[in-house]
């Protein structure tokens, strides 16, 4: 099988490798999939605490080149998004940015949980209050 | 010599013809075109004759007492189905029930579960941690139903070597049919059906530097003659059990390629088991948390695995794949999107089985492609585990294990 160039380029090239210290307020994290599926992926987020933004974004993945493409698009396209703008993004946005073949869609998906949960984590430790605040004016 | 990339080290999968082979083979396809079985007049005689050539190197190379033990199929795959199936069918009378392992290719244990359907009996025995089957299992698994034993020579994976002899020895004592798969060991090890007990035994041109799409079914006709019932009907060839044209270029190149492999054996083996350990004593002195998988001592020269913990197989292909061509036990590299069901039989964890990759050499690899392959693959590795939240995980001293992971 072939990969589209966009997989290889963030294979070779992945945009924000790496990790923040998870209790750095503003930080939420998600670690998802497992192991012995041999996906994981731990997706970061870093949000301005006043404007609700995503500053900055960091992942790591154990698994195939398309597990690993999917989540450095998922950093890349996080950053500059608020927190309820980042809950919209879609595994079939990953799928048709990186032509996925159908045998790697579970990889978005993965991503796609990722970002949720790192979503989820952040409003764990954040609230909602201050996202939800935010969120009209920064999509307005 | 310049090197040439990509470098192929995945020679379990396939090998390249010998040059040697397609020479040999090239006249076969234009001037001497013949049917091997036209009986009135030169063409037919003059196939029929490099036929019978091309099967005698064969019985050589195994140890067949007769060329007429060797019936010629399309592969491996048909080889082993006939001696499964063609068995099962005959001796049904006897019993049904066949005795073979979690190991085998798919080639037998798809054909063994297709005989369970039409209901024979299967037992599929576990291996050790180095991929080896208990002797004392397999004749604890025989029962009086028992009609076959089916274990392969060598696993195309681990490499591991099976001890045949014992196996042979049993099955004698036991009288019940012998077969061994082996694709992957023929022209590689010794192999000798006599001294070993074999009554049935596949083989493969294309694994030894021969052509592909032709194999052999090695059937014993004395002491016990086998009998198989044939897969395809037709006009009777071989001996009738496999009908149809044979292919004679392949075939005469496959009598090369078995020639061949029988005069530089003792040589080629002992230079690719010294490339092979120069390459593992490489990536296991450089890289940690790498483990061997199969047995360290009982294995084919030419094979190689390492499972790297940490690292999904198909992402290190990945980083290799345009320079070296590999190949993996991840799900994401089979047909059938599960891990390795060989390296997961050998006890290993399931994650582990995602990491496997195999290094299989061939006799046209060098000592500086052997440096290359292994300075890459270090380098990958580490490039992986730096993005790896599970190699972080585990320096941070966190048990993976306690970890409450969400399967899919």
């Amino acid at each position: 099988m072939a990969y589209s160039d966009k997989v290889v380029d963030h294979y070779n090239n992945p945009r924000n490798v790496g990790s923040f210290t998870k209790d750095t307020p503003g930080v939420g994290t998600g670690l998802v999939g497992a192991p012995e599926c041999g996906d994981v992926m731990k997706l970061q987020i870093k949000v301005n605490l006043d404007t609700g933004v995503i500053e900055d974004a960091r992942f790591k993945t154990f698994g195939c080149g398309s597990a690993i493409a999917s989540s450095s698009l998922a950093t890349e396209w996080l950053k500059g998004k608020t927190v309820d703008e980042a809950g919209k993004i879609k595994n079939t946005d990953i799928v048709n940015e990186l032509r996925l073949p159908p045998v790697k869609i579970h990889c978005s998906v993965l991503a796609e949980d990722a970002i949720k949960a790192a979503l989820a984590d952040y409003r764990d430790k954040h609230g909602d209050a201050l996202a939800g605040a935010e969120a009209p004016t920064a999509s307005a | 010599m310049a090197l040439k990339f990509p470098i192929f080290m995945d020679a379990q999968s396939t090998t390249p013809c010998d040059p040697r082979v397609v020479e040999a083979m090239l006249p076969y396809f234009t001037e001497k075109f013949g049917h091997p079985a036209s009986r009135n007049h030169p063409f037919g005689w003059e196939a029929e004759g490099a036929v019978d050539a091309a099967r005698q190197k064969l019985a050589r190379l195994i140890g067949a007492r007769d060329p007429k033990e060797l019936v010629f199929t399309s592969g491996g795959t048909e080889a082993i189905n006939l001696a499964l199936k063609g068995a099962a069918e005959m001796y049904r009378e006897k019993g049904n029930h066949i005795v073979t392992t979690v190991i085998e290719q798919r080639a037998g244990l798809d054909t063994c579960k297709r005989l369970e359907r039409q209901g024979f009996e299967v037992t599929y025995l576990p291996v050790g941690p180095g991929g080896l089957v208990d002797v004392d299992e397999v004749r604890k698994a025989i029962t009086n139903k028992t009609i076959l034993v089916s274990v392969m020579f060598a696993n195309n994976e681990i490499g591991t070597l099976q001890d045949i002899a014992g196996l042979g020895r049993l099955a004698k004592e036991k009288g019940v049919i012998f077969h061994t798969d082996a694709t992957q060991a023929v022209g590689k090890v010794p192999v000798n059906v006599e001294a070993l007990g074999v009554d049935l035994l596949s083989c493969t041109a294309h694994l030894m530097y021969g052509p592909k799409g032709v194999g052999a079914l090695y059937v014993r006709r004395k002491g016990p003659r086998v009998r198989l019932a044939p897969m395809i009907d037709g006009g009777g060839h071989e001996r009738g059990m496999r009908s149809g044209t044979l292919p004679v270029p392949l075939i005469v190149g496959f009598g090369r390629a078995a020639e061949i492999c029988e005069e530089i054996m003792p040589e080629e083996s002992a230079r690719l088991a010294t490339l092979r350990d120069r390459l593992q004593d490489l990536i296991l002195s450089s890289v940690d948390e790498a483990f061997l998988n199969g047995d360290p001592e009982r294995r084919l020269p030419q094979n190689l695995n390492i499972s790297f913990a940490y690292v999904e197989g198909e992402s290190v292909l990945m980083g290799l794949n345009r320079e070296t061509a590999l190949s993996s036990g991840s799900a994401c590299t089979s047909a059938t999107l599960e891990p390795s069901y060989v390296i997961a039989a050998l006890g290993a964890s399931t994650e582990l089985a995602h990491s496997s990759i195999r290094f299989s050499l061939h006799r046209f690899n060098t000592e500086e492609e052997v440096e290359v392959v292994a300075k890459r693959t270090i380098e990958v590795v580490k490039r992986l585990r730096d993005m790896s939240p599970l190699y972080e995980l585990a320096k941070e001293g966190v048990d993976l294990k306690s970890i409450q992971w969400k399967a899919e």
